[in-house]
């Protein structure tokens, strides 16, 4: 039972850090998940964040991987709740207050102010899982180019993405040693 | 655009059709880019919003904390089905993904720690991470548009990434000065 409220405690928490996406919550839920509690490994979190990019629907259905790891499925349920309840009510009472607020004059100033941060937030959240996962320059080039392709082309970001798995594969095939 | 009259109000769906839709976009939405399927699916496919609702929706989603895609679904649900609406929306939008994920973590406890198994995870993760870089790109192109703007985002990534603060403490004093910052300004009327 403990662990079942700390795990809502923990997603409830980190649902509000999430301005301008999942990856704004991403230094916290690091050191919550890794750090704090030891729910699991700094490697296994950088897994399960980068599945959860492959999975459909909103990319942070991993919250229900860490909750499964810790309390089976009544700790994903808990942790998909938790991680989810907050902010949609909250979401839910602004969309209806919203249009009231189509004149307010401090609107456009929240919305450009919070963008800049929330930029800031998902820069951090990057750097730290970048620390993590691009541990050889062979990770940093997969990085690169994968950002370049999505940047210029169409193309379904899935496909690159397990092109990439399957390039690290091939480095474990081939015994590819890191350079560092 | 023009619309013709009639066609421009179409009638509520059931809370069975939009639990379905979105069930069908949870689902279907492979490879992130949510937004992307969201205008497919409810602004061309079923003409449940014009663009201009969407984007309209679609900045409130982005400036309040939560995912874009579930905050649109409860954003969406409501107009067209109330509290039921955004409920079944909201829980369509994120049963696929959820249960995939609950999967994955009996399957990683399974298989997690073969050699194999983490060398293609550890490729993944170098992917994502190129990903995540051009989701921020996008969302600052749109964003960003002063100098000022540019160090709100240098000194809240170097704080929270670099000096270790702690992410409410950056998103409350750096929000504070960026939103301060950005205030508006009285031009001659009082």
């Amino acid at each position: 039972m403990k662990q079942l409220g700390d795990i809502a405690g923990v997603f409830a928490y980190l649902s509000l850090l999430t301005v301008g996406g999942g990856m704004a919550a991403f230094p916290e839920l690091k050191t919550l998940s890794v750090d704090t509690y030891h729910w699991i490994t700094f490697p296994e979190l950088l897994h399960f964040y980068s599945l959860g990019q492959l999975a459909p629907g909103p990319n942070m259905m991993m919250v229900a991987s860490i909750g499964a790891i810790v309390a089976g499925l009544p700790g994903a349920a808990v942790a998909l709740v938790a991680f989810f309840l907050p902010t949609g009510i909250l979401t839910f009472a602004v969309g209806r207050l919203w249009t009231h607020l189509a004149t307010w004059r401090w609107r456009p100033a929240i919305q450009v102010g919070l963008g800049s941060v929330a930029v800031g937030l998902v820069l951090a959240g990057t750097i730290i899982m970048g620390r993590g996962a691009l541990t050889d320059v062979l990770y940093v080039v997969l990085a690169v180019i994968v950002f370049f392709l999505l940047l210029k082309t169409k193309i379904n970001p899935a496909y690159p993405i397990v092109a990439s798995g399957l390039v690290g594969l091939l480095a474990h095939w081939i015994q590819y040693t890191p350079t560092t | 655009m023009s619309e013709p009259s009639p066609s421009s109000a179409p009638p509520a769906p059931s809370l069975g059709k939009i639990f379905w839709v979105f069930l069908v976009m949870g689902a279907t939405s492979l490879g992130g880019g949510v937004v992307g399927y969201l205008r497919t699916g409810l602004v061309v496919r079923h003409r449940w919003l014009d663009d201009v609702t969407f984007v309209e929706l679609l900045s409130i989603s982005q400036t309040l904390p939560g995912l874009n895609a579930t905050n649109m679904a409860i954003l969406v649900g409501d107009r067209l089905g109330g509290v039921a609406g955004a409920v079944l929306a909201m829980l369509g939008m994120c049963l696929p993904g959820a249960t995939l994920m609950t999967g994955a973590a009996y399957a990683y406890g399974l298989g997690g720690d073969d050699p194999w198994s983490k060398a293609f995870l550890h490729g993944i993760a170098a992917g994502a991470v190129g990903l995540i870089l051009v989701v921020m790109v996008q969302l600052g192109a749109k964003v960003l548009k002063t100098a000022a703007d540019y160090l709100f985002v240098l000194a809240t990534a170097a704080a929270v990434a670099g000096f270790g603060v702690q992410v409410p403490y950056a998103l409350l004093v750096a929000g504070t000065i960026a939103i301060w910052w950005h205030r508006p300004r009285n031009k001659g009327s009082k």
